[in-house]
């Protein structure tokens, strides 16, 4: 992205609305995005001089001039300037294309369209067009995609407004917003036309949830908070349109400040290339001073004698010069061993793959109609080589759908499939769902699989019904109902959404409710409850209830909460049920659902009325509210009677587990990296098999102080190496002092480690980091909750860093792109709404499975083919090359060329095509060289043609030594293809035929009688090929060139069949074993661990209800409404979203960490 | 290799739609038609499963391809070896840097010695030469394979181009021009031509009169054609003549005494250079060479001691359950 940098550094912003001239004169950033490079005049020259920054071109250029000296020059000019000319033009070609894409991306991107208000009018206009201080429309489910908006008004009553933030930070909950009350009025586009407030707040930054300004309008100051924000990456819901005014735009957004800097990726092939292309140019020097030594010594000795009949060239008086020049000389000639087209060839190969992981058919989402995508064509290889995945969970992990999947009432268990093995299968062995069509209120969606629940509450189940009637009461769902019996349900977090649905479905219907009543339909029948308060959930409590008067006038309270919480608070006389329903529990939770308990007590009206008087009082005390409040609610959920427990399976994607199972087989660990709560994530951790309860154990680390976090990764550690002690003894002496040795990841057993944003923002400063990537990197698996997308970054930084290993990060949100962007290899889950991360990433697809296909089948398959054809690319041009070497030996250091030169231009340019399969051996060349220039030497000494005539002149002698190269070349590489397919035939039996015809062509009479002087090798091809002798040197050299290594590779096969695939099979077999055991154990095991809680929503949304300030007036007319006492819910929401921050991590412990902030 | 990539081909089978989304994977076939469907398209090609031929190296096909090379080789060897020792050939150095030589006075010749030095060896032939001989000059440690000799020519001057004639070719330098006359033929190739009698600077005479008859003279003379194919390596030899044989009942030469008038005017002991007359007869594979038939008999051998070996180490050592393995 192009993130134009302003000069000055902004000390604040001003904005003021609906003046376009005021607000130019700050010069913001625009919403305008450039990507683009060149247009049609700068690009010719602009295109050059970056192709030569690179040092290849550069080296190529250098060649080319000295080949222009003529003292020096061996090689006439064409030699390089063909290659490079086809280098520069292939590359240019390719820069240009890439460079009118995005020409046309910037279009499309800059011509959206969006809805602004200009001059009191809506109009269509394109993003580049919206300026700061513009007032946008927004609609439902629309995302906020331009810029970081003030909200100013909405569809909603009170300048309401919902958002989904998972994009920005992956939690799924929706939150609120809530326009400032003076703009909230400000209903109609006349109205807004005529606001002209000016917002002065903090300059662009990338804190997400903070934002600090003042509204000045009217004379009056109204503060602006980061509740009244939409930052870009939002998604409007449940709000029909709403209102905002452009704050920042284009680069200034918060979201595109989080994003981090797009970084120029290198695969750790191109670092090994470029490693070996220097040593071999030094190689090569090596050779040219050993050559132009001899030539000073031959000239000394031989050269200057041999003048009368060769004297020495004009300007060269002595020995020494003479050596000088015949380096440069040499030079020239050996520059074949670092040709040019292997840069070419790289790309071309990489181009190739990327095509392939493009066209991958097992990499398609029929779903989403969205194929893998290989963004950046130039990492293929470096994905066979990934040790470390990052990944994010919502999204990507998990499909962001929650299902209502088991529940336990009453001590029975329902929802298991009725399938013979149990196990859930995607087949159609799978029994018709429940069918639901006695309810006409159903939600078609809802599907669940277990008939016998449907039954019991036919049968009239009284604990049953009362487990749906808490479900359809106990929630801070709004229903709205567009036409009748079509309803709608707006969740603010899925969670509750799904439970409340699945109420639903099975006969007791949340239809509507006011600030003080529920209306019910229960099976059939409308019963509307007086919903006397609603005791909120927090993440101290992890419950929440309601306390309802039912039309008979019985109060009665119903909870649902986490099960650690709720079954302490329950009476005595629930023992027997408490402990089935906790074995139903461990059930679940093992098969990773998020479980809920569900308990209920019945109220003395007397005590009722006292207790609520105080909670009134409590309510409107000034000081100490919470702590009140949280003692009251305290008290009356207190023996409670059990009803149950849900389960909600937080679907995952398609085939994660089994996916993260091989990945982990193949050695790669996996950090989960998310914005979500720790319950969440470590819930997932479970559903997905990363976490087990085989594990030795797993760390939590929640300290809110460095001492704190260092502590706590010390036990950690401490416990891991006493683990290991134990088992291998002795071999632990160096531990914690020597740095990040291997002696913590040789430990046995397994770890986990979940820890969260805070603590990871005090254990990645500078002193802390090696300590915690060392106790990280033991761990099989690490979770990180609660971090923001900049922490994520920093973490895959860290392993980048401390590593050396190689990381991929993969996620498809917004919030996810800093870590795309940094780690070795991005990959963004596509087909979904945000296209942030598809943009940042290198790899694009579907569905987090198919990164296995992605990894190990192409990442596995490119870094063979690359490595294959590297080594193959530089036999072939040593066996080539080295020839001249040796030839220089016998031809006084002349840096006379043994091939014909034109042989020379086209024997990199005829067999790049063709080496995508190949491979050899690299110190193969030199031996290859020996032989190749040596027995046609042997056999030329003296040899003469069948017509008498000499054989050995020059030019057969060059026929026939490039012709046993190629034949010899093709033969190797024919060796080495592992897969003959048509592709391979064509090509090499193609390139033996393409050198034959072109070899023919350049010794034609036609050619020679054009240029005589150019095509000096006339009538060689068909005298020299027609002579027994020379096939059977051609047939000697190959048979002597290819024996020892099919010997060779015969006998590894043989006796050490693929060392390392033995080594790869035994431990997959091995590690197979070990996990058919876990999975035997995972059957009849008894769960060590409780659930997590189920709630992944924020709370403040009890009082928000019970205020009605979200209700549409409407319905608020019906029910007699009276505003709590002066309760500034908002003014709460804000304030408990601190305290939220920070989730309990270990229920017992961290729970009075917690208040201490 | 190979077999992983089946084998994975058939575990990985094509996901039937979405979770939950019946009929989600026919919505992306159906759907086409008017619009365009992103899904890859299913050729072998593009999937990468192309049929393929996998050859693996298996004692089966390396074993026998080592005997059978060493089958062959062997013979052919021993059919060339017997041809080359049936060649005669008689080789007289006349370099005279031997005080007993009877060239040893014109060791120190120039160029432009008038009359040119001239002595005769005498020598002997063993054998009689029983078909055509052919008489090459030899010439060693004489580099015709310099980079800057061998480019010191102009192939359009001696291919007959007219203003080349006039204006050599600049390759030609030093002997490019004299006293502002082009030379022709130019270059050190042609400046150096070997010859008993041999204008360019160095030669007696103009080209058009290297010989006496008008068929064979100026560039197509065929003693400079010979020398303008440069040779490849120091040692080399040239063709002179050919002794046709004239009759089928007299050997061409036969076994005797015979001597050689040397007219000497090449000097070559400045650089160590020597020189020779070789005659020679020539078989089907041209002259004498007893180093490929000696090397093919080697590497025959060799093919089939390797064989044996290989067979010995497999039968001894070979793992057996490497075929197990692979299936896997």
């Amino acid at each position: 992205m192009g993130v134009t940098e302003h000069c000055v550094a902004e000390e604040e912003r001003r904005v003021r609305a609906n003046a376009r001239e005021y607000n130019e004169k700050f010069q913001y950033a625009s919403n305008c995005i450039k990507t683009s490079k060149y247009n049609i005049v700068t690009f010719l020259p602009v295109n050059l001089f970056e192709q030569f920054q690179e040092v290849a071109n550069t080296y190529f250029l250098f060649l080319l001039i000295l080949q222009l000296i003529p003292q020096i020059s061996s090689l006439s000019w064409f030699t390089t300037i063909v290659p490079l000319v086809l280098v520069l033009t292939i590359t240019a070609v390719k820069d240009a294309t890439d460079d009118y894409f995005r020409h046309k991306s910037d279009n499309q991107v800059n011509n959206r369209q969006s809805q602004v208000l200009i001059s009191g009018v809506l109009r269509q206009e394109p993003w580049m067009n919206v300026r700061v201080g513009d007032i946008i429309k927004l609609e439902n489910n629309q995302f906020v995609a331009q810029a970081d908006l003030l909200l100013l008004s909405s569809s909603e009553p009170h300048g309401l407004c919902y958002i989904e933030t998972a994009e920005l930070d992956g939690e799924t909950n929706m939150k609120v917003r809530q326009a400032i009350p003076v703009t909230a009025e400000l209903g109609d586009t006349s109205q807004l036309a005529c606001f002209d407030g000016e917002v002065i707040c903090e300059p662009p930054n990338n804190k997400l949830d903070k934002f600090g300004g003042t509204l000045y309008w009217k004379e009056n100051k109204y503060p602006l908070s980061n509740q009244n924000m939409l930052l870009r990456g939002c998604v409007l819901r449940n709000t029909e349109w709403c209102f905002g005014l452009v704050i920042f735009a284009g680069p200034d957004t918060k979201l595109m400040q989080n994003s981090g800097r797009t970084k120029f990726k290198r695969t750790s092939i191109d670092r090994l290339m470029n490693t070996l292309v220097l040593w071999i140019f030094g190689f090569l020097v090596c050779m040219g001073v050993i050559l132009a030594i001899g030539n000073a010594i031959w000239e000394h000795e031989v050269g200057v004698c041999f003048q009368i009949y060769l004297p020495w060239d004009e300007g060269v008086h002595s020995a020494f010069f003479s050596g000088f020049l015949s380096f440069w000389s040499y030079i020239i000639i050996l520059n074949t061993v670092v040709p040019i087209s292997l840069y070419v060839s790289v790309e071309v190969i990489r181009l190739g793959h990327s095509y392939f992981i493009n066209w991958d058919k097992k990499m398609y989402c029929a779903k989403r109609r969205t194929p893998a995508e290989a963004r950046t064509t130039t990492l293929n290889e470096e994905l066979g080589q990934v040790e470390y995945i990052f990944s994010d969970k919502t999204g990507t992990l998990t499909q962001n759908i929650m299902v209502f999947s088991k529940c336990s009432v009453n001590g029975h268990s329902y929802g298991d499939v009725q399938d013979m093995l149990g196990h859930k299968a995607e087949l159609g062995e799978r029994p018709e769902p429940v069918d639901f069509s006695f309810n006409p209120l159903a939600d078609p969606r809802f599907q669940f699989w277990d008939p016998s629940l449907l039954e019991a509450v036919k049968l009239g189940d009284l604990h049953v019904h009362e487990f749906f009637r808490l479900l359809s009461l106990c929630h801070t769902v709004m229903s709205e109902e567009k036409s009748e019996g079509e309803l709608l349900y707006k969740a603010q977090s899925p969670d509750e959404g799904a439970l409340v649905t699945a109420a639903r479905n099975f006969g007791f219907v949340f239809r509507s409710r006011t600030p003080k009543t529920i209306t019910v339909h229960e099976l059939g029948q409308a019963i509307t409850y007086q919903l006397l308060a609603i005791l909120d959930f927090n993440n101290i409590r992890k419950r929440m209830s309601v306390i309802v008067r039912s039309p008979e006038g019985r109060i009665r309270l119903y909870c649902k909460g986490a099960d650690t919480i709720l079954l302490e608070r329950l009476h005595h006389i629930n023992q027997d049920l408490t402990s089935t329903t906790t074995d139903h529990l461990n059930e679940y939770a093992g098969e990773g659902l998020r479980t809920l308990v569900l308990a209920y007590k019945d109220l003395e009206e007397s005590y009722y009325k006292d207790w609520s008087e105080r909670l009134h009082r409590a309510g409107s005390a000034s000081e100490a509210r919470e702590d009140h409040l949280a003692r009251l609610y305290d008290e009356v959920e207190h023996d409670m009677m059990l009803l149950g427990a849900t389960a909600i399976e937080d679907k995952l994607q398609q085939g994660v587990p089994e996916t993260i199972a091989i990945l982990t087989l193949a050695n790669i660990k996996i950090w989960v990296l998310t914005g979500d709560k720790q319950e969440t994530a470590v819930n997932i951790g479970y559903s997905c098999k990363m976490l087990t309860d085989d594990m030795a154990e797993v760390f939590v680390v929640t300290g809110h102080t460095v001492l704190e976090v260092r502590e706590e990764l010390r036990k950690a550690r401490e416990k891991m190496m006493d683990a290991s002690r134990s088992v291998c003894n002795g071999f632990y002496q160096e531990k914690l002092s020597s740095k990040l040795t291997s002696v913590l990841e040789a430990i046995a057993g397994e770890y986990a480690l979940v820890i969260n944003g805070h603590s990871l923002a005090h254990a990645l400063e500078a002193d802390m980091e090696v300590e915690f990537l060392e106790t990280a990197c033991a761990c099989k698996a690490v979770i990180c909750c609660r971090v923001t997308p900049l922490q994520k970054a920093q973490v895959v930084e860290l392993v980048k860093k401390y590593k050396k290993a190689v990381t991929l990060a993969i996620g498809d949100g917004a919030n996810d792109v800093s870590m795309i962007k940094t780690a070795h290899i991005g990959v963004g889950i596509s087909g979904q709404e945000g296209i942030q991360a598809v943009l940042a990433s290198d790899y694009s697809f579907s569905q987090f499975k198919f990164l296995q296909r992605l990894l190990l089948v192409h990442g596995r398959w490119s870094y063979l083919r690359m490595c294959k054809f590297l080594c193959y690319f530089f036999y072939k041009n040593f066996a080539f090359t080295m020839v001249h070497f040796w030839f220089g030996f016998f031809c006084g250091f002349s840096a006379q060329t043994v091939y014909d030169q034109y042989f020379i231009t086209l024997y990199n340019i005829v067999y790049t095509s063709l080496p995508v399969l190949a491979m050899g051996v690299f110190d193969q060349g030199i031996y290859t060289s020996i032989l190749m220039f040596f027995i046609p030497y042997g056999v030329f000494a003296d040899a003469t043609r069948d017509d008498g005539a000499q054989l050995a002149d020059y030019q057969s002698f060059a026929v026939t030594v490039a012709t046993s190269l190629v034949i010899v070349v093709s033969v190797q590489i024919g060796l080495d293809t592992g897969f003959w397919t048509a592709i391979n035939h064509f090509f090499i039996w193609g390139s033996l035929a393409a050198y034959f015809t072109i070899l023919f062509t350049m010794h034609s009479d036609s050619l020679f009688r054009m240029f005589p002087n150019q095509f000096r090798f006339v009538g060689n091809a068909q005298n020299t090929l027609a002579q027994p002798t020379v096939w059977l040197t051609i047939a000697l050299t190959t048979v002597v060139c290819i024996m020892p290594v099919v010997a060779f590779r015969f006998l590894k096969l043989d006796l050490k069949p693929e060392l390392s695939d033995t080594v790869r099979y035994t431990q997959l077999v091995r590690k197979k074993q070990k996990t058919q055991h876990r999975c035997m154990r995972h059957a009849g095991r008894v769960g060590s661990r409780r659930s997590g809680y189920a709630f992944s929503h924020q709370e403040g949304f009890g009082e928000l209800i019970m205020s009605g300030k979200n209700m549409r007036l409407s319905s608020l007319a019906l029910s007699s409404f009276a505003p709590r006492p002066n309760t500034s819910w908002i003014e709460t929401l804000r304030k408990k979203k601190g305290c939220e921050g920070s989730s309990a991590g270990s229920p017992s412990g961290a729970a009075d960490k917690t208040l201490k902030v | 290799m190979a077999v992983n990539y089946s084998a994975k081909e058939e575990a990985d089978g094509h996901p039937s739609g979405g979770v939950g989304v019946p009929g989600g994977g026919a919505v992306g076939g159906s759907g086409g038609g008017a619009v365009k469907t992103r899904k890859p398209d299913n050729t072998a090609f593009k999937q990468q499963r192309l049929p393929a031929w996998q050859p693996i190296l298996t004692a089966g096909t390396v074993l026998p391809a080592f005997f059978i090379i060493g089958l062959i080789f062997i013979p052919i060897g021993i059919g060339i070896f017997v041809t080359s020792n049936n060649i005669r050939e008689y080789e007289i150095d006349y370099t005279g840097t031997e005080p007993s030589s009877p060239c040893n006075k014109c060791l120190n010749v120039s160029w432009d010695s008038t009359p040119p030095c001239t002595c005769t060896i005498n020598f002997t032939l063993e054998h009689s030469f029983e078909s055509n001989v052919f008489m090459y000059y030899g010439l060693s440690n004489f580099y015709q394979n310099h980079r800057r000799y061998v480019k010191s020519r102009d192939d359009s001057q001696l291919n007959g181009d007219n203003s080349s004639l006039l204006n050599p070719s600049k390759e030609c330098e030093p002997y490019r021009t004299n006293e502002d006359k082009p030379i022709a033929p130019c270059g050190a190739i042609a400046n150096s031509m070997f010859n008993g009698t041999t204008k360019p600077v160095n030669w007696p005479k103009p080209v058009y009169m290297l010989d006496s008859e008008p068929d064979n003279n100026g560039f197509i003379n065929e003693d400079f054609i010979v020398w303008m194919r440069t040779a490849a390596l120091p040692t080399f030899r040239k063709l002179y003549r050919l002794i046709e044989r004239k009759n089928n009942l007299q050997p061409t030469l036969q076994a005797g005494k015979y001597s050689l008038d040397i007219a000497y005017n090449y000097p070559v002991h400045s650089f160590d250079g020597r020189k020779r007359m070789i005659l020679s007869t020539i078989s089907w594979m041209g002259g004498k060479n007893p180093f490929l038939g000696i090397a093919y008999i080697t590497v025959g051998s060799i093919c089939f001691f390797l064989g044996v070996v290989l067979l010995f180490i497999h039968h001894k050592y070979g793992n057996r359950n490497t075929s197990a393995d692979i299936p896997n």
